[in-house]
């Protein structure tokens, strides 16, 4: 088999503030277009090991691989993150105005983006109009509105209620698979909802609740993306086992 | 309906405490240089009105015009110390002593500063200084307060110095800077006011020398005509910054 193309590359990557347990170790390699889901408890270093990824984090030592592309990454933040002055469009827009496009283009360009998302009717709407599953739609459409080819999304379900949950997921799979045939996207998400994060990955990784270290890196079966009706499939309910399995193995190390 | 009855109350409060006053002032026949009924007090609004409404604004005028300065220096300080840590920690205690020295102590100062026959321009000046704080304090806090990760997106597109200033935190800044300008507003006009009081010599004739000249004088319903314009004028200006931050602000709600 062939080595895929590298997305992004942890490597002995320590992260160590004053004051807070250091995290890592870490290693982690990211192929192009892979799915993968990083699990693990609260304090594992998770969302760390996700800003690691972007550039976004301070390294103590090792390194963070990158390879230089004009795509660039996209990040979904827990919370919508959105600037509360500006509406929609002006809001999916900004990276594209920060990286000097024309406002035009930007504008028509964050206009698809909302519309693949489902909001091409809300172009205008404020954040305050928004629903909080709407506004994690506009955070998801800015993410992607540069094409880029390392997505990043941080427990982007944790503050939904289950029902607008359970719709954004729907529609996160589509729009990634859809992304997924035009650009070889890499998307790694952070859950801490171990079914989510088997039926959406190709790849789960659970980190140790310790140190921040790979504890467990479990391929799941079948390709993607995976229909609705495969939560049904034994093979589901099996690979949803090993990880818990192993997620609790993870957490027993806590001294 | 509840509208009108929460426009009313207050109103009804005002006029009863007036009642009650003018009849205490008649029954207990009080020396009108003591305290004038209001009946008195309106009519020397109504005799004076012409050189109270010149006083008014003179001292509106005084008061703006400081505002404005404090605006500048202190939305403009505070935007070029927020680019630079030192440069706040260089700034901030001579901000803070600004803050806390009484304006009173300082006036006889600036009013050989600016001339004895200058006395507007150090009575607009000692206002200003005195609006100062609220401002550079809420705009620097306003831009430091934009949410991290925020500041982590534009991290992560490589924003420039200006475009961070410009595309987030300076429109974080605006609620935290009206909301400065609220109190900067009344600060100046008692900043015009008690500038006046000290430089005292009738150069600026606002509704300081008024008041001062009504006191020396014993008339005190002409003194009191005076308080009631300053209190009306202190009212004006803190709806207008009020409307103002409703416009500015109606769209993050």
């Amino acid at each position: 088999m062939a080595e895929p193309a590298l997305a992004v590359q942890l490597s002995g990557a320590v992260v160590a503030y004053p004051g807070r347990p250091r995290i890592g170790p870490l290693d982690l390699t990211i192929g192009t277009g892979e799915v993968v889901a990083l699990v693990g408890a609260s304090g594992a270093g998770k969302s760390t090991a996700l800003r690691l990824m972007a550039g976004l984090e301070r390294l103590d030592t090792g390194t963070v691989e990158r390879p230089a592309t004009d795509a660039g990454t996209g990040f979904v933040f827990q919370s919508p993150t959105l600037m509360p002055w500006a509406n929609a469009v002006t809001n999916v827009a900004l990276p594209l105005d920060l990286a000097g496009v024309s406002r035009d283009e930007a504008r028509r360009r964050a206009s698809d983006a909302l519309t693949a998302v489902g909001l091409g009717e809300r172009l205008t709407a404020r954040p305050s109009q928004l629903s909080g599953g709407m506004a994690m739609r506009v955070s998801l459409a800015r993410a992607l509105v540069t094409d880029p080819d390392l997505l990043l999304l941080d427990e982007p379900f944790a503050a939904l209620d289950s029902i607008t949950r359970r719709g954004l997921i729907e529609d996160l799979h589509r729009v990634w698979h859809d992304r997924r045939a035009k650009v070889p996207v890499a998307i790694v998400f952070v859950t801490h909802d171990v079914e989510e994060a088997v039926y959406l990955a190709g790849r789960v990784v659970v980190l140790s609740a310790t140190d921040g270290r790979v504890a467990a890196d479990i391929a799941t079966p079948g390709p993607l993306p995976r229909p609705d009706r495969w939560r049904l499939d034994p093979a589901y309910r099996q690979a949803v086992e090993t990880v818990a399995e192993a997620l609790e193995a993870s957490m027993e190390t806590r001294p | 309906m509840m509208r009108l009855r929460q426009t009313l109350a207050p109103l009804l409060l005002i006029a009863l405490l007036l009642l009650v006053w003018e009849v205490a002032c008649r029954m207990l026949a009080v020396p009108t240089y003591v305290l004038p009924p209001p009946s008195a007090v309106a009519v020397a609004l109504i005799e004076h009105a012409p050189v109270l409404a010149a006083s008014a604004l003179q001292t509106f005028w005084m008061a703006l015009q400081a505002l404005i300065v404090a605006v500048v220096l202190g939305g403009g300080i505070a935007i070029a110390v927020s680019l630079s840590d030192a440069a706040e920690r260089a700034v901030r205690p001579l901000a803070v002593t600004l803050q806390v020295t009484p304006i009173v102590a300082i006036a006889p100062l600036v009013l050989i500063w600016f001339g004895l026959d200058n006395a507007q321009g150090a009575v607009v000046a000692l206002a200003a200084a005195v609006a100062f704080f609220p401002l550079f304090s809420g705009v620097l806090t306003g831009l430091k307060a934009a949410d991290p990760d925020l500041e982590r997106l534009f991290d992560l597109y490589r924003a420039t110095r200006l475009q961070r200033l410009v595309r987030l935190r300076l429109p974080t800044a605006v609620p935290y800077a009206l909301e400065g300008l609220r109190v900067a507003a009344g600060l100046a006009v008692i900043g015009a006011v008690v500038a006046e009081f000290v430089s005292g010599s009738g150069a600026a004739q606002g509704l300081a020398w008024r008041l001062l000249e009504a006191g020396n004088r014993l008339r005190t319903a002409e003194l009191l005509a005076a308080l009631a314009c300053l209190a009306a004028l202190g009212l004006m200006l803190n709806a207008v910054v009020t409307a103002f931050e409703r416009a500015v602000l109606r769209h993050r709600r």
